[in-house]
């Protein structure tokens, strides 16, 4: 990605005078002076973003480790017990439960967009135009709403009597129209597919940008070689927007596993704990069960596991690459 | 291509938009039934009640659920569009001791989930008297802008000629002539695309909001419309004219700017 492309383009940017010296005799004091200069500089531009993002970022994610250490209530006086509240988040059930549904969301929020996005990119390239311009823009346009918006739209659509089940019954499947968020099978699928319809647009104009970069004449190439469209479709177009991919992957396991708005506005984590997710069940261990404790030492999990995941898939991606 | 394997994936990407449209148009005829109706069929309505938009903005609180939303992002995005850029400055310009390690502390927080700061923030900002004013959200999102924002001007610096600023460094002017007078005018366009992802994301915030700002009177549009559905979800029109007031704001910097946004996001995700 552009962080490590762009590093060696700064090395050569640097002052040239400063750098060529610098190996060649031993630090004279105007040069160790011009050094510091440049530190107490560097220092006085990063130090205001450094402290906002230290101060209300960084200190308050520390805070949550500590706290996690203890068991507290919110209230009263807190009691030190280790790492007890993290054997319980990888034993509990209901915490089990919740860590497990967040990683079920990716197939909603990652797998289902991009193998969708492929296709639509794909579909998007052989028809240019401005019609299909604009209904880029039309896919996009889910991204960038409150995501608490979506959630009261396709509560409402899902509802006993809404939209979803009229079309259905139009269509003559009356037999399978139901409430989708409040039927214990079906309220997962449910919420899972409003993650799709948000995050389908942003992988279809990614893998669209990527395609519009490979190099026509591979095509050529296949199609000297007798490759039809599907085989051209899945040994230059894929490999070709890999990068991509990856970027994609990244983006919309952490929407996944940080999932809250959605599911706090369609089913607050029910029927039971069928949809519960980490954002969802942290609020709730706060605001309604008081385990304080508790809650940070899932929220560090959480963060821990969306690190991990990132950086996996980065190493992986360089690794093609 | 064959004319019916075109009509094919034509009619496949047609469908694909409609996807994203009925849900829109369905809320929207939602919003114009008469607030009688328990839940409304999806149907455009005979006797267009439009009159449901004010009693949403007025009787059910939008009006002033908005008004705080705007108070946080035209903070929060002037403060953050300085900070970041004195820091991408500085990052893409000065060599120091510690410099890659700095910027991977910063870049950690590009993964970071809200959830995973709201509980001390809730408690520590409590203690200080700050929780439930508008401070509470808008001095942790400028904080959890920095990742972003810095991250983007330091690439926007890095792409400049070096020479532009190196000319004017022998002319002896000074590194904050520099900042100002060689190189922002060139960043224009980079600032313009952060200031618009940067509202939309403060504007969209919900799990801080949530958290942070208790008291109704204080609630944000988001946070207004998630406590909202819990209390009044009968009344579908009313509810429904509420979220097209929440969305319409960012909706409609969306068309607007939809070149930004869309290029924004989309760099914002590969770099």
């Amino acid at each position: 990605m552009a962080v490590t492309n762009t590093a060696p383009a700064a090395l050569v940017r640097e002052p040239a005078g400063a750098a060529g010296t610098a190996r060649r005799s031993p630090a004279t004091p105007a040069r160790r002076s011009r050094k510091r200069r440049d530190r107490l500089a560097a220092l006085a531009f990063i130090g205001p973003a450094f402290v906002a993002y230290g101060l209300f970022i960084a200190a308050p994610w520390a805070h949550s480790v500590w706290i996690s250490l203890f068991e507290w209530d919110g209230i009263g006086p807190s009691t030190w017990v280790g790492l007890d509240n993290y054997v319980k988040v990888l034993t509990d059930p209901e915490l089990v439960g919740a860590l497990r549904n967040g990683i079920g969301l990716i197939f909603f929020y990652t797998v289902l967009p991009i193998g969708l996005g492929l296709v639509l990119a794909a579909l998007f390239a052989a028809a240019p135009g401005r019609a299909s311009g604009w209904l880029r823009t039309l896919l996009f346009l889910p991204q960038i709403m409150p995501l608490v918006a979506v959630g009261v739209i396709w509560r409402y659509l899902y509802s006993g009597d809404g939209p979803v089940n009229q079309v259905l019954e139009v269509f003559g499947l009356g037999a399978v129209t139901r409430a989708w968020l409040g039927d214990f099978d079906t309220a997962f699928l449910a919420v899972g597919i409003v993650g799709t319809w948000v995050t389908t647009g942003l992988c279809t104009l990614l893998l669209f940008t990527g395609m519009q970069k490979i190099d026509r004449s591979l095509y050529e190439a296949a199609q000297l070689d007798r490759c039809g469209p599907v085989r051209q479709f899945l040994h230059v177009t894929i490999p070709g927007v890999r990068a991509e991919i990856v970027v994609a992957t990244t983006v919309t396991i952490i929407a996944a596993l940080a999932s809250f708005d959605v599911i706090f506005v369609t089913t607050g984590g029910g029927p039971g704990t069928a949809t519960i997710v980490p954002g969802v069940l942290i609020y709730r261990l706060v605001f309604t069960s008081n385990q304080v404790g508790l809650a940070c030492a899932l929220a560090t999990v959480l963060s821990v596991l969306i690190m991990v995941i990132v950086a996996v898939i980065g190493r992986i991606g360089k690794e093609r690459s | 291509m064959t004319t019916a394997s075109r009509l094919t994936s034509r009619a496949f990407l047609v469908v694909a938009g409609l996807t994203v449209l009925i849900p829109f148009l369905a809320i929207l005829s939602a919003a114009l039934q008469p607030t009688t109706t328990l839940v409304p069929r999806l149907e455009w309505p005979t006797n267009p009640q439009w009159g449901n938009f004010a009693e949403a903005w007025t009787s059910a609180g939008f009006g002033s659920l908005l008004r705080s939303s705007f108070l946080i992002a035209i903070t929060v995005v002037p403060v953050t569009l300085v900070l970041a850029t004195l820091a991408g400055y500085g990052m893409a310009m000065f060599r120091f001791r510690g410099r890659g390690l700095l910027f991977a502390f910063f870049i950690a927080g590009l993964t970071l989930p809200y959830e995973a700061i709201v509980i001390p923030l809730y408690f520590d900002l409590r203690s200080v008297g700050l929780i439930d004013t508008y401070w509470a959200v808008i001095l942790p999102l400028i904080g959890a802008f920095m990742p972003f924002g810095i991250f983007w001007m330091r690439s926007h610096f890095e792409s400049i000629p070096a020479e532009l600023s190196e000319a004017a460094e022998i002319d002896g002017a000074s590194r904050m002539r520099i900042l100002f007078q060689v190189l922002l005018p060139t960043a224009r366009p980079a600032l313009t695309t952060l200031g618009l992802l940067t509202f939309m994301w403060a504007w969209n915030q919900f799990l801080l909001a949530l958290i942070l700002l208790r008291d109704p009177a204080m609630r944000t549009a988001p946070s207004g419309l998630g406590t909202f559905v819990q209390q009044y979800g009968e009344n579908v029109p009313l509810l429904a004219a509420g979220t097209l007031i929440v969305i319409a704001p960012i909706a409609l910097l969306f068309l607007a700017f939809q070149r930004q946004f869309i290029s924004g996001m989309l760099q914002g995700a590969l770099k």
